[in-house]
């Protein structure tokens, strides 16, 4: 039997607000155990929450930036259960009506478009962290977490692969940050997905039993973990077998799912309304505010990048990847006046050749974007060729100085004085007379060999282009 | 001086007739003498007590005195206060110190009152008859025999039997009222949202609202000038202009001093004096209305169809978000955790087991039922909707009325352990009262007479919303020509 897959995703990512959801206390990563955990967050008798409206802000910027409808009224519920890092016995959600209702996010996969809808996307707190080693039998509790916002986005079950999955995811990924909402820091759970995997017969309507794999934190996870569990589902299904509704945890070790409860073990969260919290009204001139302060969004800037500076797909692509590449790129245009493609060529070659190799981001660039300008109006003014300019580029990310400065130093400065230039090309012409024979025979790489020659006598800072038109100019009178 | 008015202690304190370190010491004197017969109070600190009467002493001889400074107010025990034991009568807390004040502990502190002691209470507030306490009943001080009503029943008791000059209580569904009428006090539950609910331990959020209870409408005005006002920290805290409170209370309709509350309508329902209303609180409430028609108010006959539905209605709500509420104390961060357990769930069970008395076990189970899967549509949605006819019957009466008179409880005070055994017989007693917590209205209960026993009777007084100074004033002046609210407990002195 032909087997299709079916995911949908549930991401949790943490709004990068200077303080928890409903209370004063700082979100910082990485503090000593519970040095970030006030009264609040603690649940001492008597406190109450209070809602942050930078976390909901940051959710509106989601909601419009995935084209989704922005509640005017939403509801902050309680989901009720125990356990040792939920300080209040409840987690404050959004259960019934949340703040972001729909919305599309696309993908590239395979050089076509895939378009994922969304379902919804709420506001929650995140919990605390339970710290099993070192208390000799016992547990310790760490609430600094606890609080934290977090925007809970849910897709339909829309994605066919594992591949897609991790390509929406992503995307994804790429959105929250360009759009200033989350940091997606991964290893610190910023940004974590849980995937709702089932199977069924290919070309069936109806959905196959899922099963919902927690708290996948890093993509090859989320692809490993999903391309696992369709194979189990599979041969399960194969052998005769049903699968059961539950709640998995991937094992990245053992590269295998394993069950932690299933559906007759679920919780009876008892959501209701909080009553200590008023419902969340969102006004039009606030939704107005936020619209306006949202950045141009990558798939726009793609498509600008196409038309208005005649880039490849690709190129615009790589350049969208994110907020730090774009505003790299648009800075580095805008000091050359131009030179669309050219600093295209560089930032996706040179520059990231180099990011990759060792191991940093954009924004630990050695060669800042005025830098580099630096370099290609060398380049435009034809002071240095591209291959002398490549070894200028190892230089600056060697942090020897800027651009002007090296080829200075250096005395890179290419020679197209053609006075000084034909004496080159005299001497050269004297020293190989057989080459000249031959290209006078018909012999087009003879003309190559004197090129060759005419550069090696400059060390390589003749132009090229000169130095063709003279040689060019000499042999045929 | 324990008789006198807020007003005239103030006046006293102003000229020095007496100092509040002086004042201080009288009452826990008094408390010393009269509260082990009572048990109104469940932790007293002379040390810290004395020390804000030392301060304030200082601010009054500075000229910088305020309304309430240096007077001693007696807290219930659910508001945490700064370095004081805040148990909210339960085992559950008995260890709790809190590290923070209440808006209302902050407020009353700011204005130069002092914390005379915390005052016992039914556990986390549930109960009608302060005898669900950890700490043991709360005994009614005009009959040692009798409860004083809850669950502000120490603080109902502690200005009966002049401990206190005042006290805060709170009100969920009658607490400050019912315990006001048991014991011959006044009490007012204001509009929801006026006084901040930040470091009230929480029972039912959506209906919960601390208030003071004193010995006059007069004093009530003073202590919710202080209390009330918006707070940041209390989403539901309402950002309204300050009132005074006490602006109207010797407003008279013009030109006629002898009928001083001339136009004043007011709405009788016919369902607060059905079956279920005992004939000696009917008769001295019906006594009081024709008192209030005689200082030129006019009576309204009208209908609040909807409530015989206030009572379960409030005991779906309460209970529901009570078993929330109550959910953070685990036994994890602080107060009571069980010696012995196996494991994480065993510990959570036995803590919760020991540290949780009977009734409030009892409306954790019932609040965990009513928003279960399955039955929260049947139950908590539909008392949901039926709250929101509650408030609708007041929105249509109040286009009739200005207030609206009843008597706050059934029957005077009852017995100890009369209604133990019965916990619905004892939910009864909110009938009443419940109404205005589910609509969120501000009311009010006044002594208005004697009933079976000797036992004072409550006049109840519920307002259209943020109507608190209208109905301070209707019982001011009630006040001005009675005298049930001077009479006093025998056997004390």
């Amino acid at each position: 039997m032909q087997w299709e897959t079916v995911i949908g995703l549930e991401t949790h990512a943490q709004l990068s607000t200077v303080s928890k959801i409903f209370s004063g206390a700082a979100t910082q990563f990485g503090a000593a155990p519970n040095a970030q955990a006030c009264a609040v967050d603690i649940a001492l008798p008597g406190v109450l929450p209070v809602l942050n409206r930078a976390a909901v802000e940051k959710a509106i910027r989601f909601g419009l930036a995935v084209g989704a409808s922005i509640s005017r009224r939403s509801v902050f519920a309680r989901k009720n259960y125990f356990y040792p890092d939920l300080p209040k016995g409840y987690q404050i959600s959004q259960y019934e009506l949340p703040v972001v209702l729909g919305g599309t996010v696309s993908t590239m996969v395979d050089g076509t478009e895939k378009t994922v809808r969304l379902t919804r996307a709420h506001l929650e707190e995140d919990a605390g962290k339970s710290l099993h080693e070192d208390f000799h039998g016992m547990s310790g509790i760490d609430l600094n977490r606890a609080g934290t916002p977090l925007l809970e986005i849910v897709t339909e079950p829309d994605m066919r692969s594992a591949e897609e999955a991790v390509a929406y995811a992503k995307t994804l990924h790429a959105l929250v940050r360009w759009i200033g909402i989350c940091d997606g820091n991964m290893q610190e759970g910023s940004f974590r997905c849980d995937a709702n995997v089932s199977v069924r017969p290919r070309g069936a309507q109806v959905l196959g039993t899922r099963s919902e794999i927690k708290n996948l934190n890093s993509f090859r996870f989320l692809e490993e973990a999903i391309n696992y569990e369709v194979r189990r589902q599979v041969e399960l299904l194969e052998d005769g077998g049903t699968v059961i509704q539950e709640t998995r945890l991937y094992d990245p070790d053992r590269k295998e799912t394993r069950s932690m409860r299933s559906k007759e073990d679920a919780h009876d969260y008892r959501y209701f309304p909080d009553p200590d919290l008023l419902p969340l009204e969102i006004g039009e001139s606030w939704l107005a505010q936020v619209r306006a302060g949202l950045p141009e969004l990558p798939q726009t800037k793609r498509g600008r990048y196409m038309r208005e500076f005649e880039l490849s797909a690709y190129d615009a692509a790589v350049l969208t990847s994110s907020r730090e590449v774009a505003d790299y790129y648009e800075d580095l245009i805008e000091a050359l006046g131009g030179g669309y493609k050219l600093a295209a060529s560089w930032i996706a070659g040179e520059l990231f050749g180099a990011l990759r190799r060792a191991g940093l981001e954009i924004a630990q660039s050695p060669i800042g974007s005025r830098q580099l300008a630096g370099l290609l109006l060398q380049i435009q003014n034809k002071a240095v060729s591209g291959k002398t300019a490549k070894d200028v580029f190892e230089a600056m990310w060697a942090g020897e100085g800027d651009a002007a400065a090296i080829i200075a130093a250096k005395g890179l400065t290419q020679i197209s004085d053609a006075g000084e230039l034909e004496a080159v090309i005299d001497g050269v012409l004297a020293a190989n007379p057989k080459s000249v024979e031959e290209y006078k025979a018909g012999k087009e790489k003879a003309f190559n060999a004197l090129v060759g020659q005419a550069m090696k006598a400059t060390r390589g800072k003749g132009n090229p282009t000169r130095i063709n038109e003279i040689l060019k100019k000499k042999l045929s009178g | 001086m324990h008789n006198a008015s807020l007003k005239q202690l103030s006046s006293q304190l102003a000229q020095r007739k007496v100092s509040s370190v002086e004042l201080a010491q009288l009452h826990l004197d008094r408390i010393a003498r009269l509260n082990p017969g009572l048990n109104a109070f469940v932790t007293l600190d002379a040390g810290k007590t004395l020390a804000q009467a030392r301060a304030a002493d200082a601010l009054i001889a500075a000229g910088k005195a305020q309304p309430l400074t240096g007077i001693p107010v007696a807290h219930k025990d659910i508001f945490c206060a700064k370095g004081w034991l805040t148990t909210c009568g339960s085992k559950m807390l008995a260890n709790f110190v809190s590290p923070y004040d209440a808006h209302v502990v902050e407020r009353l502190g700011a204005a130069g009152a002092l914390v005379l002691g915390k005052t016992n209470m039914d556990e986390f507030a549930m109960g009608s008859s302060s005898e669900t306490c950890f700490w043991g009943p709360v005994r009614n001080p005009w009959d040692r025999d009798r409860v004083p009503g809850g669950s502000s029943g120490g603080s109902a008791a502690a200005v009966a039997a002049r401990m206190a000059p005042a006290a805060i209580g709170t009100d969920t569904g009658g607490s400050i009222r019912q315990p006001a009428a048991f014991s011959g006090i006044c009490g007012i539950k204001p509009t929801y949202g006026v006084v901040s609910r930040y470091g009230m331990i929480a029972y039912a959020s959506s209906l919960d609202q601390g208030g003071p209870m004193a010995k006059s409408a007069e004093d009530l005005a003073l202590m919710l000038n202080v209390i009330a006002g918006f707070d940041a920290r209390d989403s539901t805290s309402l950002a309204r202009p300050a009132e005074d409170y006490a602006r109207a209370l010797d407003a008279t309709s013009a030109g006629d001093r002898t009928k001083p509350l001339r136009g004043l309508r007011i709405g009788v329902p016919k369902e607060y004096f059905g079956a279920g209303l005992a004939s000696d609180v009917a008769a001295a409430v019906d006594a009081a209305l024709a008192q209030f028609e005689q200082l030129g108010a006019k009576r309204i006959a009208l209908s609040l169809p909807n409530s015989a539905l206030s009572v379960p209605a409030y005991y779906v709500i309460a209970p529901a978000e009570a078993s929330s509420n109550l959910s953070r104390f685990d036994g994890v961060r602080y107060g009571y955790r069980a010696p012995e357990y196996a494991d994480l769930s065993d510990m959570y069970r036995k803590s919760r087991a020991q540290g949780f008395g009977a009734e409030v076990k009892r409306r954790i189970l019932i609040g965990t039922y009513v928003l279960s899967h399955g039955y929260y549509d049947a139950y908590y949605l539909k008392a949901q909707k039926i709250r929101r006819l509650i408030a609708q019957d007041f929105v249509a009466a109040y286009k009739q009325c200005d207030l609206i008179m009843g008597p706050t409880t059934p029957s005077v005070a009852f017995g100890l352990d009369a209604m133990t055994s019965d916990p619905v017989q004892m939910y009864l007693n909110d009938i009443y009262t419940t109404a205005a917590n589910l609509a969120g209205l501000p009311a009010l209960s006044i002594p208005c007479g004697f009933g079976e026993g000797n036992m004072p009777v409550g006049l109840q007084l519920t307002g259209n919303y943020f109507a608190e100074a209208d109905m301070l004033r209707a019982a001011h002046q009630y006040q001005l020509a009675t005298d049930w609210h001077l009479r006093q407990p025998a056997g004390l002195e």
